[in-house]
């Protein structure tokens, strides 16, 4: 069994703090990390490399030179292979052109049967990439996966939503989203983080020439995604008193109830 | 002068850094309070390869890297130092199958104690022979294909728990120091048994035992390093590991204190105002991280030399006696600047000092580093 795993390198939010000005992230001097959801997607693929005879783990990465690092410790956690996913063309991709590239980078790859991604990076909280990877790929998708069976040729995944879960039965290849339920992702192995950075270690870095995706998909002048305002919202609260005769309160109140479409 | 870590160095650090806080961190004051040795912990460690750091390639290890040791001991002392003994501890005793071993021993004991699981201990302190080594009254005798060894051995770190042993013990009394050999022992072997278990001030969590050796016969195979060679051999497995055990350790303590200590200035508000507006209190935490600072620049120069190839020994002994008495000078000021909630056990300050206090003491005390300093300094004297 083949899996690629899409990690991102994503600021820390623990010590990030927005512009209030511009809107945009402070990334100076914030350390980086692999984005949370995408450890739990890597731990789940190695996981099955514990458990399962003859499974290949793939680690993909788009990000500047910096994010070597990353793969390196997604290397060092027990992935047989990274490619760092690194050229200027990429640069200021959103969602739309990210999944473009990954899906070039996958095609390249050729041969897989799982594509695990996190649900959604900390630092943009979209959640769209790994689904716009399964359309562009035309594969099926299973998003916010929290438990996951091999069964044969196919995955059985419990899929998390808001009140409850689905099961949800799918034929490989197939591309899951983790989410942080799933499991609790392992630390590198001190013995691998320095075989990480040996040269017997299977990481390559590849740019546009290696994976030719389309160029006029990708970038920031090919990204659709417009962002007008970065702001954290506000929680208000409206609150109304109803006063009078225990009647009167009750009316209103069922009153303000329809107003709202509650009742 | 280059002064940086390399990229392996830093993964290590933070690594160790996560672990110390989500696996050590969580369970110091409880292990302290009912002085529980985390054999769990330890567990933990030998799976994700920290008990293998600084080791070789050969038996399981990361490759050769004493700085990666000090980096781990230290990240996982901030958090618990009593942890950091344990493991610091197995990695001198490892240290010393790793400097003195022959090929076989080192395949059949260092690899068990790399990735194995199996916890290390060194023993050398008896009643009567503490700083004075060269009154060792363990003996071993001769026989045809084993030695025969007979005594009591005190304060053996890790003793309790451990299921591979060095042990120091005469084999020729009238030579003194240069009569002493080392032996490689494993748990279990009839005639060694674990006696009282001691009752310390500081890192509690820790185990420290008596052993007592009643007819121990151990094979010829087991004698580590040459024979008669064994205090020498001692001597300059401790020279290495009182870099880690003691040194980063208590670095490690430190740091946690002036932390903890900035942190609580900034907070406490007395007379309208955060305390740290104080400029005597700003003073203390001048001193402290200029103490500190000092201490790493030791600590870490030591273990590069280590790594390079270069005599470490006075080095070694230097950063020990610095940080030790640092770690104890700025748990003491951390305290202080805590007023009457250092005091509390609900606050992990008084848990640091009492845990800052051994880093003084073994490993060799300050007074000993003093003297294996000012030997190195002044020379022989006619």
């Amino acid at each position: 069994m083949k899996i690629i795993v899409c990690i991102k390198q994503v600021p820390d939010t623990n010590d990030v703090k927005i512009d209030p000005v511009t809107g945009t992230l402070i990334r100076q001097g914030v350390p980086s990390i692999i984005n949370p959801d995408d450890l739990n997607a890597l731990e789940q693929a190695l996981r099955l490399k514990d458990s399962h005879k003859d499974v290949h783990v793939t680690v993909l990465c788009m990000g500047p030179p910096q994010a070597d690092v990353a793969i390196r410790q997604a290397y060092a956690m027990g992935a047989d292979k990274a490619i760092l996913l690194s050229d200027r063309v990429f640069a200021g991709s959103d969602t739309w052109a990210t999944a473009t590239i990954l899906a070039a980078a996958i095609r390249r790859i050729g041969d897989f049967d799982i594509i695990f991604c996190g649900r959604q990076a900390i630092d943009g909280d979209t959640a769209q990439v790994g689904p716009e990877i399964a359309e562009f790929l035309d594969i099926p998708q299973i998003t916010y996966v929290r438990d996951l069976v091999i069964k044969g040729s196919t995955v059985r995944a419990e899929r998390m939503v808001e009140d409850g879960h689905m099961v949800i039965e799918a034929p490989m290849p197939v591309l899951l989203t983790a989410i942080k339920e799933l499991n609790k992702p392992r630390y590198p192995r001190m013995q691998l983080i320095y075989k990480a950075y040996s040269p017997e270690a299977d990481i390559v870095a590849w740019n546009n020439g290696d994976i030719d995706a389309d160029l006029t998909q990708i970038g920031v002048k090919n990204s659709p995604t417009n962002v007008k305002k970065s702001f954290v919202p506000v929680k208000e609260k409206h609150c109304i008193e109803l006063t009078g005769t225990s009647r009167a309160i009750a009316t209103g109140l069922v009153d303000e109830l329809k107003k709202l479409h509650i009742i | 002068m280059e002064y940086r870590l390399s990229p392996q160095q830093e993964m290590v650090r933070d690594t160790a850094r996560k672990f110390a806080r989500e696996v050590c961190e969580p369970i110091a004051a409880e292990i302290d309070k009912s002085h529980r040795f985390p054999r769990e912990t330890f567990d933990k460690m030998t799976e994700c390869g920290i008990t293998a750091v600084g080791f070789p390639v050969a038996y399981g290890g990361t490759g050769l890297d004493k700085l990666a040791q000090v980096l781990v001991t230290e990240e996982i002392a901030r958090k618990c130092a009593a942890t950091a003994a344990i493991f610091s501890i197995h990695q001198g005793t490892a240290w010393t199958i790793h400097l003195f071993g022959t090929e076989d021993q080192k395949q059949k004991y260092l690899r068990p104690l790399l990735t194995g699981g199996v916890i290390g201990a060194f023993s050398l302190t008896e009643p009567n022979a503490g700083s004075d080594a060269s009154n060792v009254q363990t003996i071993a005798v001769e026989e045809e294909d084993c030695y025969v060894l007979n005594g009591t051995k005190c304060f053996c770190s890790n003793g309790g728990q451990a299921g591979i042993f060095v042990i120091l013990a005469m084999t020729n009394p009238e030579l003194k120091t240069r009569g002493i050999s080392a032996f490689i022992v494993e748990k279990g072997t009839p005639g060694l048994s674990i006696g009282k278990t001691e009752d310390k001030m500081g890192i509690c969590a820790s185990d420290t035992s008596e052993l007592i050796i009643k007819d121990l016969r151990v094979p010829k195979e087991n004698l580590l390093g040459k024979l008669n060679r064994g205090f020498n051999h001692a001597l300059a497995s401790i020279d290495g590991s009182r870099i880690t055990v003691a040194a980063a350790q208590a670095l490690g303590i430190a740091e946690e204190a002036l932390d903890l200590s900035v942190q609580y200035v900034k907070d406490r508000v007395q007379f309208g105002k955060p305390i740290a507006v104080q400029q005597g209190l700003q003073w203390y935490i001048a001193d402290m991280k200029t103490r500190i600072e000092a201490a790493r620049s030791l600590t870490y120069r030591a273990a590069a030399l280590v790594d390079q190839g270069e005599p470490y020994a006075t080095l070694g002994a230097m950063a020990k006696y610095f940080a030790s008495e640092t770690a104890v000078y700025v748990t003491n000021r951390a305290i202080q600047l805590h007023g009457g909630y250092g005091f509390m056990r609900d606050y992990p300050l008084e848990r640091m000092y009492r845990d800052a206090k051994i880093t003084e003491i073994y490993e060799g005390t300050s007074e000993i580093q003093k003297l294996v300093i000012s030997r190195e300094v002044i020379g022989k004297i006619q």
